[in-house]
């Protein structure tokens, strides 16, 4: 292809995000730098960095922001892990695979704020909920989900709808796994393992990169898992950062702080996502 | 697949240019409690009485609601004609010049609307709101249980009274827990009920000064007492219980009493519910919580006449007459009209009528806390900065109560942070 | 045991462990469909019922309120729209970046995503009055370029690794016969990344089904979705969840069937081995 070609196919996509990204992310930072409060129409100004001020010494940033970490490093182990694992069990044809795999993909559907409400109160739920019946049919104290593990609860919710995205990607990846070279490996006596970590793994190193690229960016805005469950309690012991803007955009309508806490999530995001192509970006061109 | 695709846009860009609302349309945006639906039924009827009027309904989740018409009434989007609101907004909006005053015709009567409730959602003696149904707090009990344990429920108990009648109602190998109370962190959530109760052991939200009063010994005595009070005789998993969890187990039979919302007897389903004044400590005074769900008219609208109609439709004699006749008194929306607490029929119908009355009628939002207090408003204050520094303080309340902090901790973090928002809206 | 009754149990197990998988992962929302056809009291019950005798009422009273084939239709337009959209202006982008890898492309990628970091709450503001200055506010059109625009940088990384997947020696072969690029890319590219592009529209197509900000902070009326009816079933006073469910069995039914017809096509095409 000549290379003008190559950029004329590239242009449109690249110009488009360029104006989707500068046009709000120039507002934020116009508004994270004056005094802005939707109920407070008259108070307006330059203020400097003092939304900035507001948004970093409060005592629930640094918690946030270890949250916000957790959160994120937690799911992405997990998703990929079980991902990984059931679609290595669903690559092979067997009875019934089509209705198992819509099975598997199905939390995917499920609208963040519903499955928050059915983990929560069916599920989750220490005196109605399923397991704490379970529990209590095994003579076991039901756990207080929420209340003592708030962070792990919302960790398995998001979990259980993500799973379903990093088997969706792996599944249809092992697709194009070459069969040959993988049955000439079993011939020679290569087992599960050995396949699975010198034909498997290489083979599946892009797809797992862009699963962590992708969910990465999702679980670093959780909201709604943490606004219908625990609003961010107890303490802020399951509070992210969203959480806290949220605050301040929803219920302060602070837009200038709220706007700077905008920033500061790009700044974090940013961060995160250079160790992670540092550790895992280079499968992507390979 | 492709063609349905290729239809799908093609659809989309000619809807783009369709605009909002054309004359006699009215947005009106409410949530989804059980009275706000029986209007939502009974509205043909209004249509059918006001030809060329049509109404539509956008019916969110309470703070999806909150979010949305704040945003629009305060950036003039206009997306609304109506708007439900609470005793929170509509004194702030009104001194903004956000809502158009009310004034309705003779016919409407708006003496007859309760004092509290006028008083709450007025600014400057002009009406901003018009109550749509009213609540006050009060305990809810199970009578049968309260006599098993050999105890009784005066109308007007102390909070030492309502923790002893706990601990002799409370048998938790049968799963069997004396009270009840919300948890879940938000400041209409546990801190509604949390504030009413720190009232009564005497304390305030703000000193006159309006530095944050978090610190004072009546708000740790109170909190204290909360947290021991569900520690022992609450159900697990307190901290994320509000209304309608506790509602859920209140239905299940698995809680003695209940402190919350007057509305919450009407959902009730045990035939033994008795009901008494919420509990007091060292005063009553804002012992009992105050609230309103309002209709209101955005300052600006095109349609002011239309919405008029309808509110003064919505909130009439007439209307709450409509659902007796429809779903008989029963069902009628309470709390607003004095008129319907006269009224015989709804006395034989509602076995919570007395008790709730009196609640609301004890209720003085100008005038909630033993000592004196610069804001107005019982179980919140009717300031911008409340919800989001009722947010962070109830996360701490549910720390202490999860046991992660001790109250200590957990009041002194919740002053920093209601000091923090103060000073940012520069009151001090 | 002989090898082959080795392998044979091995993959007994195998699918014994798959359908463990499919059973665990489907069941909440197996709980969630049954609790749709619980009364709200039912729906509390504890212990929580597995049997009981099911009704309809929620469903009647969901049909008499609300005008669920408009939501449903508006949640069809939207997010189709948004994701043909997207495909239409990724599928070339993501196609030269592929096949003609930069020193650049990498990092490019990279800065798409990096569009997707702001959290929508922050800027809501912005978004907020760039929708009603233009005049798009409630309209399903602002939907269909928004959910573009969020969806552009995934839909963009997710076709870079299936095309990266496709053999460059099948398009060397194409092209000694002298196929021009866009032949190249509808006759060769598209039927072989055929699976690539069904699982990348899916996955947009659920992700705008469920997107519930926007959905619900730009719309009123006109253009709202599926999630703005859920959001009306959920009461700050009155139990609701046995309607709620009911409401989402109905909400996210259209996108399962969706999501059965399209596995098929998943699967689909992608097998190059045999083509080598």
């Amino acid at each position: 292809m000549n290379p003008a070609l190559v950029r004329w196919l590239q242009a449109p996509s690249i110009v488009l995000l360029l104006i989707w990204m500068i046009v709000p992310l120039s507002m934020t930072i116009y508004f994270s730098t004056i005094r802005y409060n939707l109920l407070y129409p008259e108070r307006k100004g330059f203020i400097g960095l003092s939304n900035y001020e507001f948004f970093y010494t409060d005592p629930s940033f640094f918690p946030a922001l270890i949250n916000t970490l957790v959160l994120v490093g937690s799911v992405l182990v997990i998703t990929v892990v079980l991902g990984l694992a059931v679609s290595l069990l669903i690559d092979r044809p067997f009875w019934g695979r089509g209705v198992a795999r819509v099975m598997l993909i199905s939390p995917f559907f499920i609208m963040p704020t519903v499955s928050a409400l059915v983990w929560k109160n069916m599920l989750m739920d220490p005196n109605n909920g399923l397991f704490a019946a379970l529990a209590n049919a095994l003579g076991m104290t039901p756990i207080e989900w929420l209340q003592d593990l708030p962070l792990a609860s919302i960790i398995i919710m998001v979990s259980w709808q993500w799973t379903p995205f990093a088997i969706l990607i792996f599944m249809t990846s092992l697709q194009s796994q070459d069969q040959e070279q993988k049955e000439a490996a079993t011939l020679d006596g290569a087992g599960f393992w050995s396949q699975f970590f010198h034909l498997t793994l290489p083979h599946l190193a892009r797809p797992i990169s862009i699963v962590i690229l992708i969910q990465m960016i999702f679980h670093l805005a959780i909201f709604a898992e943490i606004f219908v469950t625990t609003s961010g309690g107890p303490g802020v012991q399951s509070t992210n950062l969203t959480y806290l803007i949220y605050i301040q955009s929803q219920q302060a309508f602070d837009v200038g702080v709220a706007s700077a806490g905008g920033v500061f999530a790009i700044i974090l995001a940013n961060i995160v996502a250079i160790f992670l192509i540092r550790a895992i970006g280079k499968t992507l061109t390979v | 697949m492709k063609s349905l695709m290729n239809t799908a846009l093609g659809l989309s860009l000619v809807v783009a240019g369709a605009t909002a609302a054309s004359a006699g349309e009215l947005t009106i945006a409410t949530v989804n409690n059980g009275h706000m639906i029986e209007m939502q039924k009974l509205t043909p009827k209004f249509e059918e009485a006001n030809p060329g009027i049509t109404v539509n309904w956008v019916t969110l989740d309470e703070g999806t609601l909150r979010s949305r018409v704040t945003t629009d009434i305060t950036t003039k989007g206009g997306q609304f004609d109506i708007m439900t609101i609470g005793m929170y907004e509509a004194p702030i909006w009104g001194s903004r010049g956000w809502l158009e005053p009310l004034d309705f015709g003779a016919d409407y009567d708006v003496d007859d609307i309760l004092p509290a409730m006028r008083g709450g959602l007025s600014h400057e003696g002009n009406l901003y709101a018009a109550p749509f149904y009213g609540e006050s707090s009060m305990i809810m009990y199970r009578k049968d249980l309260m006599d098993a344990a050999g105890m009784e429920m005066p109308d007007n108990p102390s909070w030492g009274h309502v923790a002893d009648a706990a601990a002799a109602m409370t048998d938790k190998d049968a799963g069997q827990y004396g009270i009840c109370l919300r948890g879940k962190p938000g400041w209409g959530d546990n801190m509604a009920f949390l504030t009413t109760m720190a009232n009564s052991f005497g304390a305030q939200w703000f000193n006159e000064d309006w530095t944050p009063a978090l610190d004072s010994p009546a708000w740790n005595h109170a909190v204290n007492f909360y947290v021991d009070l569900l520690n022992n005789y609450g159900p697990p998993g307190s901290s994320a219980n509000s209304f309608n969890e506790i509602l859920a187990l209140m239905n299940e039979g698995k809680c003695g009493m209940w402190i919350d919302a007057t509305i919450a007897a009407s959902f009730l389903t045990n035939e033994n519910m008795a009901y008494a004044q919420a509990p007091q400590a060292v005063t009553t005074r804002g012992a009992n919580w105050l609230w309103a769900w309002s209709l209101a008219v955005p300052s600006g609208t095109k349609q002011k006449e239309d919405a008029m109609k309808f509110m003064e439709w919505a909130t009439s004699k007439d209307y709450i007459e409509l659902v007796a006749e429809t779903n008989g008194w029963g069902a009628v929306p309470t709390g607003t009209r004095q008129s319907t607490y006269d009224n015989p029929n709804f006395q034989a119908a509602a076995a919570f009528a007395d008790a709730e009355l009196k609640a609301i009628l004890s209720a003085q939002p100008e005038n909630s806390t033993q000592n004196p207090s610069p804001y107005v408003g019982v179980q919140f204050a009717a300031i911008p900065e409340f919800q989001a520094i009722g947010t962070a303080v109830g996360q701490q309340m549910t720390a202490a109560l999860a046991g992660d902090i001790s109250v200590e901790e957990a009041l002194a973090n919740a002053q920093e942070a209601a000091d923090r928002e103060m000073k940012k809206a520069g009151y001090y | 045991m002989t090898d082959k009754q080795r392998d044979i149990w091995k993959n007994r197990i195998a699918v014994f462990f798959a359908w463990v998988a499919a059973l665990l992962f489907f069941f909440p929302i197996f709980w969630m469909v049954l609790t749709g056809f619980k009364t709200e009291n039912q729906a509390i019950a504890i212990p929580p019922l597995l049997f009981f005798e099911p009704t309809l009422e929620n469903f009647t009273e969901i049909n008499e309120r609300t005008n669920y084939s408009k939501f449903a239709l508006n949640s069809i337009i939207t997010s189709f729209g948004g994701t043909l959209l997207a495909l239409l202006i990724a599928i070339p982008s993501a196609y030269a970046m592929a096949f003609n890898p930069g020193r650049w492309t990498k990092d490019i990628l990279m800065w798409m995503l990096s569009t997707k970091m702001l959290p929508a709450v922050g800027v809501l503001m912005p978004i907020y009055f760039l929708a009603q200055n233009s005049g798009l506010y409630d309209t399903k059109a602002v939907l269909v370029i928004i959910y573009a625009m969020i969806n552009l940088p995934i839909v963009m990384l997710i076709l870079f690794n299936y095309f990266r997947e496709i053999p460059k020696e099948i398009l060397e072969a194409s092209r000694m016969d002298g196929t021009s690029t866009f032949n190249e890319i509808r006759q060769v590219v598209m039927p072989l990344a055929w699976g690539g592009i069904a699982s990348t529209a899916l996955l947009s197509i659920i992700l705008c089904w469920n997107e519930a900000f926007w959905s619900i902070v730009l719309t009123t009326t006109d253009a709202s979705t599926l999630t703005a009816f859920v959001a009306s079933f959920q009461a700050p006073e009155g139990l609701f969840w046995a309607k709620v469910s009911a409401v989402s069995t109905l909400a996210c039914a259209p996108i399962v069937v969706f999501g059965w017809l399209a596995q098929k096509q998943l699967v689909q095409g992608m097998t190059f081995g045999a083509v080598k």
